[in-house]
């Protein structure tokens, strides 16, 4: 089975002038790997700030210009180009945005999950569509006049959320779909997320919060500091000991549910040359300061550590 | 207290109760912003009737001297004429005589034109008014266009040389820019007249619409050049704006093509603030007018206004003054009601 979306050593850098003409690469995402098969919700969880989204707006092709990409992301077995991200978008490939922000507040919302239409024909089409999609998360016809401004926080993740499956896409990536929602409303989003996985759709979710990946995905990506860590199971992640890198160790034992127990230290802002757990690893050697990691298969869990590198060489 | 906000509550849960305390508090507010402005404009009025009074009083300029220049009258005849012309009166007779006219619902009689102010200002006005209109819509239409395209181009060439010319209109004078086009259109290439709004030897009553239009367009391209300048800047930082919104990141992602959510998203949001800024530009398109007409030797509400304050003609300036200052304030008040009654985000704070 070919997978839906393949990511392969994708590296993210901004270029930037600073004082004056001297130009700065700063490196955000550092040789990320990760898939997402049919049928399947795949989260990346990483602290807020951390570049997370940039990997959904360089699926999609929509970086800003000054960004620069190396890696390949593959859709379907096909190696997606910008010819093909923006043929791709919209129809097979949709983003469900983090806010009510995302919608053009000037746009009534039917309006606007509709699109753009080339004749009077394809607008009355998706007209129906839109009005099916909006009934089925219990949007009523009042809704479709009304503005971003006048929607409840629910109402708007229901009008964003119907607004990407409009196009019946096959893959999609939520980003950050749960900020300063209420318990309910997250509730809900998470089960509007597993919903999809049941219509036979991929899902690449964005999060920095662990409960939702938790309960939502099939599998766990961790993100620190530009580089994914470990890809296991979401079943491991219940338990430290099941789980092989150090800091997600520590960020699972820091759950209040399993202790609480905070680790002093915090993430690089800039691309290191060791391992970028190197100055708060409690199990660090010294290779582990000037060499990097690479991301390996340790019996079927992705991970990015010397400790199992070592494991796998002796056996 | 705590009574009085259940009972708040309550009758706010009532849905049709409420849209009925809904619609009172709207045409209140309307009536209240109405009232407000109308007595902002009666202060603004009053201040500007003082300031001119007294700025006519200090004016160095003799009417009489100014009416007669070079001719020579004996003395009887100048007390005549400084009679004529309100020379013996004090200030407080003059603005008390201005105030009785004004009372009687006339603006007086102009001393230079020798026919009621109100004609005066009708006929010039008229005349004046083409030409803003003409050269407001110009620069309206090209300043948003060029800044749409600047804007959706932003940082290519195009964008660079539409920003450059923008900076050269803004620092060059109306006036200067006026004499630039005279000679070159008018007199090295000889395509439009030199200026008056009549071919000369020609009654006005006998003017085609076409001889009209045809000494119409120098000035008005004059006019609107500047405007286009400010407008054009306005609407390019906007649509940049624009482009770096969520929601156009998101219809990217969408996969709109790029000039459609130019045009859905870009000029949806910007068009708005665009017209409300072109409405305040009155005062701009009022104070450029004179100038032009000046250059172009365009018999309009310029042109007399310069009579009127170089002849101290007080009752025909103080007419003009008047009506300009009305114009510039229904252009400020559009500009206010477009903003708080036509965009949905306002309009809705107003209903709750």
């Amino acid at each position: 089975m070919t997978k839906l979306l393949e990511v392969n050593n994708l590296s993210i850098s901004f270029t930037q002038y600073v004082q004056g003409l001297n130009r700065h690469d700063s490196k955000v995402i550092t040789d990320l790997t990760i898939d997402v098969n049919e049928n399947e919700i795949v989260a990346v969880l990483g602290s807020s700030g951390s570049g997370k989204s940039l990997l959904a707006h360089s699926i999609l092709g929509i970086l800003p210009y000054n960004s620069h990409v190396t890696g390949e992301i593959k859709y379907k077995g096909e190696v997606l180009t910008q010819e093909l991200k923006e043929k791709l978008r919209g129809k097979e490939i949709c983003l469900i945005p983090q806010s009510v922000n995302f919608l053009d507040p000037l746009m009534k919302v039917s309006q606007q999950a509709i699109g753009e239409c080339e004749d009077d024909k394809e607008r009355e089409e998706k007209k129906i569509r839109q009005r099916e999609v909006f009934s089925k998360y219990g949007l009523d016809e009042s809704v479709d006049d009304l503005y971003p401004f006048e929607l409840s926080g629910g109402m708007a993740r229901k009008v964003l959320l119907s607004t990407a499956l409009l196009g019946d896409p096959n893959l999609l990536i939520a980003d950050e779909p749960t900020p300063g929602l209420d318990k309910q409303s997250v509730e809900e989003t998470i089960s509007d997320i597993k919903n999809l996985k049941e219509q036979d759709k991929g899902v690449l979710l964005i999060t920095h919060e662990i409960n939702v990946a938790l309960k939502t995905a099939d599998r766990i990506a961790v993100f620190y500091s530009g580089h994914v860590i470990e890809i296991n199971t979401a079943e491991n992640f219940k338990d430290a000991d099941n789980v092989l890198h150090p800091y997600t160790k520590a960020l699972i034992n820091s759950l209040p549910r399993n202790g609480f127990k905070l680790t002093e230290g915090v993430q690089p802002l800039d691309d290191v040359i060791g391992c970028p757990y190197y100055e708060n690893c409690p199990v660090r050697m010294d290779k582990c300061e000037k060499n990097k990691p690479k991301l390996i298969n340790h019996n079927g869990v992705m991970i990015r550590c010397f400790n199992y590198e070592e494991v796998n060489d002796e056996s | 207290m705590i009574y009085f906000y259940k009972s708040f509550f309550n009758s706010f849960f009532k849905t049709n109760l409420y849209t009925l305390e809904m619609i009172k508090i709207n045409s209140k507010k309307l009536a209240k912003f109405l009232g407000y402005k109308a007595i902002r404009l009666l202060i603004l009025l009053v201040v500007i009737a003082a300031i001119s009074f007294i700025m006519v009083q200090l004016s160095p300029i003799d009417p009489v001297k100014a009416y007669l220049g070079q001719r020579i009258v004996s003395q009887e005849q100048l007390a005549i004429m400084g009679e004529y012309w309100g020379t013996n009166l004090t200030l407080g007779e003059r603005v008390l005589g201005w105030l009785q006219t004004l009372a009687s619902g006339s603006m007086g009689f102009s001393l230079i034109y020798r026919a009621p102010v109100t004609e005066v200002i009708a006929q010039k006005f008229f005349a004046s008014l083409t030409l803003m209109i003409v050269s407001w819509i110009i620069s309206g239409v090209v300043g948003f266009g060029l800044g749409v395209i600047a804007g959706a181009k932003e940082g290519t060439l195009t964008d660079k040389a539409i920003k450059t010319y923008c900076y050269i209109l803004q620092s060059t004078p109306t006036f200067w820019i006026g004499l630039v086009l005279l000679m070159v259109f008018s007199v090295y290439l000889g395509w439009f007249p030199i200026g008056l709004s009549v071919p000369i030897g020609q009654l006005s009553d006998t003017v085609t619409f076409w001889q009209w239009l045809y000494r119409l367009i120098l000035p008005a391209i004059t006019l609107s050049i500047v405007g286009i300048a400010s407008l054009t800047m306005y609407t390019r930082d906007k649509l940049i704006s624009v482009k770096n919104s969520d929601y156009f990141l998101f219809a990217q992602a969408r996969g709109e093509s790029f000039w459609g959510m130019i045009k859905n998203h870009g000029i949806r949001n910007i068009l708005l603030p665009a017209i409300s800024i072109q409405f305040l530009s009155f005062n701009e398109l009022f104070g450029g007018t004179i100038l032009v007409e000046q250059v172009f030797a365009y018999p309009g509400i310029g042109q007399a206004t310069v009579a009127a304050g170089l002849r101290s003609d007080v009752p025909l300036l103080l007419g003009i003054v008047i009506i300009s200052a009305i114009f510039v304030f229904v252009g400020n008040l559009i500009a206010d009601v477009i903003y708080q009654y036509v965009d949905p985000r306002l309009r809705s704070e107003d209903d709750e």
